[in-house]
């Protein structure tokens, strides 16, 4: 039994048909990468997962309860958070701000409606954030403006705000894109890192196969929709059908 | 000061420095000179900026820290309004009851508005939150006409029961007082050629905006307010987190109408009287225009902002053509009546025509408002002291924010 387990998910948009009978098993504690070609499906997928958007038909359970029909900040509170492709960061507050809103969120969903105390004040919620800068090497970059930054670096403050949540399962969609190659090298030793001392179990979307070598504990091939197949990193690089998906094999 | 960081503390103070010494400050001309035409130091004009400013502070807090602009906000002004003259009306000529039954009954109307409104985001909040501010209007020109009084608005009569007061002697107006001291009531000081006016009423006003706006900046300072800043920033990203937006922009939205209510009950205090014209959408489009022009999003812009437009309301609007002729009497008469002609739209009844332009020239220009403007000042000063010492000044100017 997976942490996340997505059975026989069907998703079309009008008369196209972006996913087919998806089925993934993803264990817990392990990196999962998804890797395939433009526009195989694996965005779609991943937005299944976080209640962006629900599959037309199919199952998707996550730690023994389904996540269908879960409106997005539900889903984030059974435990899963999520990097996007693009960075969603909070860009007109500091980086420290952008960090210590994840860490006010509760997981049960209780509102704090605290209106006369002042952030200064909340003690455990700032240390929390600032251990969390220093964790992700950007305690020198707390009091900037989240929309001056690099976009790695932008990336980067996401994942945080995602760990400082103590997520069960963190969805990765293209963790290292347009990152400068010693970005993307410290990315992976960071998500090494955090995979071995929290044990969170990651989905990461990659293109980068240095970056999806270097991290993933198995792996599943998507293409046209629909996962062709599931394998630990080494079958995977020889694999007959993915060659086939990437070079364009004949029909 | 008051769990305030110490920049805010300095803002508070200014803000009560300028409350206290408002009726120096805004008289500055002698009586009979020629200026005195630009003081601003009489009670109905005094009473209205810090009314203003409250409903602009109030404004600020849904629209300067979520984003969301409402459209209809007069509308909860407007309740406020009638809630308030009823209490006189019913209870008692005293104004407490008014000013608390107006800010209730505001946040009341506010949640109902609120909860459907903030269903939607972007222009479809503003244009349902402008339906209803209108729904308001017409219902309380119309078949409210009971309750609103209609067209001729709404007013205690010497008939009225006022349960708690001891029956008013025969022909005595009603006046609204606080324990005793009639709203209306002033003090004038004359100084040389100058009469300073303190007026009670103001000053009752004034206590609520000082405290309105200490309140607004414990809110902004807040994890609440955090929150409200993260909405306006990214919403997707904090629904991805866990955290559903609506309960914290509902929540700001009522705050919003409840100083609304407050500024509505207050402006009942003064003046014993509300009209359905308190909520037409102009009165809404009002406060947007104050909000911006002052800096939305900052502490002090809405109260620039108020006080602004509602001192070149006053005093743009009282110039008239002959006031005009006399200032260009000194030139040659063909001259003189061009300079006239010229300048006659934009004053009177033309002021919305220099309203506008003004509006026009910040927004442009200063899109931050006056507070930005402000901060431009400054600057210019700054960099001519860095000038002569940079070497210390630079060091010491940490950035407050």
């Amino acid at each position: 039994m997976g942490i996340l387990e997505v059975q026989n998910v069907n998703k079309s948009f009008g008369g196209l048909k972006a996913l087919t009978n998806v089925n993934l098993n993803v264990e817990e504690g392990m990196i999962h990468a998804i890797i395939g070609p433009n526009g195989a499906g694996k965005s779609t997928l991943l937005n299944c997962f976080v209640g962006r958007l629900i599959p037309d038909t199919g199952a998707v359970t996550f730690d023994g309860q389904s996540l269908l029909g879960k409106k997005p900040h539900e889903i984030n509170q059974t435990g899963v958070s999520r990097v996007f492709q693009t960075p969603e960061i909070f860009s007109d507050l500091t980086v420290l701000e952008n960090v210590m809103i994840p860490c006010f969120a509760k997981r049960d969903g209780s509102y704090s409606l605290n209106a006369i105390k002042a952030v200064g004040n909340e003690k455990d919620i700032l240390e929390k954030a600032e251990q969390m800068l220093v964790d992700v090497n950007m305690a020198d970059k707390r009091d900037m403006v989240a929309s001056s930054m690099s976009r790695g670096d932008k990336r980067r403050l996401e994942m945080a705000m995602c760990l400082s949540q103590d997520p069960k399962l963190l969805l990765l969609d293209e963790p290292t894109a347009g990152m400068a190659r010693a970005d993307t090298n410290n990315t992976i030793d960071l998500l090494a890192e955090i995979q071995e001392k929290r044990h969170i179990t990651m989905v990461v979307i990659e293109h980068d196969m240095h970056v999806v070598f270097s991290l993933a504990q198995k792996i599943s091939v998507l293409a046209q929709g629909t996962v062709i197949v599931e394998d630990l990193p080494e079958k995977i690089k020889g694999h007959p059908k993915v060659q086939e998906a990437y070079l364009g094999g004949a029909h | 000061m008051f769990g305030l960081r110490k920049s805010d503390s300095v803002l508070l103070l200014i803000v009560i420095a300028l409350t206290v010494f408002a009726p120096f400050i805004l008289n500055p001309f002698p009586e009979n000179s020629v200026m005195a035409q630009f003081n601003a130091g009489y009670p109905d004009l005094m009473q209205r900026l810090v009314i203003f400013g409250i409903f602009a502070i109030g404004f600020n807090i849904l629209f300067g820290l979520t984003g969301y602009l409402s459209f209809g906000h007069a509308a909860f002004l407007g309740v406020g309004s009638y809630a308030g003259v009823w209490m006189i009306k019913l209870l008692t000529l005293n104004v407490i009851p008014a000013i608390v039954v107006s800010v209730i009954v505001a946040g009341a109307f506010s949640l109902l508005v609120g909860w459907i409104s903030l269903r939607r985001s972007g222009i479809y909040f503003s244009i349902l939150t402008l339906a209803f501010a209108q729904m308001s209007y017409a219902l309380a020109y119309s078949v409210l006409t009971p309750i609103t009084g209609g067209e001729t608005g709404l007013q205690p009569k010497v008939a009225d029961p006022r349960i708690l007061d001891a029956a008013l002697e025969e022909g005595v107006t009603p006046r609204a007082n606080l324990f005793g001291m009639f709203m209306n009531d002033s003090y004038e000081m004359v100084v040389g050629g100058w009469i300073f006016t303190f007026n009670v009423g103001y000053y009752i006003a004034a206590i609520c905006m000082v405290f309105a706006f200490y309140l607004s900046i414990r809110i902004f300072r807040s994890p609440f307010g955090l929150m409200l800043r993260a909405v306006k920033s990214n919403q997707q990203r904090l629904n991805y987190t866990g955290i559903e937006s609506k309960p914290y922009t509902l929540a700001a939205f009522v705050i919003s109408g409840m100083y609304a209510g407050l500024a509505g009950g207050l402006l009942v205090a003064m003046d014993t009287q509300a009209g359905a014209e308190r909520m037409f959408w102009t009165a809404s489009g009002e406060v947007v225009l104050m909000t911006i022009l002052g800096g939305a999003g900052t502490l002090i812009g809405p109260v620039l902002g108020a006080g602004f437009i509602k001192y070149f309301e006053n005093i743009v609007s009282k110039i008239n053509a002959n006031i005009l002729e006399t200032w260009f009497s000194f030139m040659p008469d063909g001259i003189s009546d061009l300079f006239v002609g010229l300048i006659y739209p934009f004053i009177g009844k033309g002021w919305h025509l220099t309203l506008g332009i003004l509006f026009m020239l910040v927004v442009i220009f200063l899109p931050g408002g006056l507070v930005q403007g402000g901060q431009k000042i400054a600057g210019m000063f700054k960099n001519k002291k860095d000038g002569s010492d940079s070497a210390t000044s630079s060091a010491s100017a940490a950035p407050a924010e």
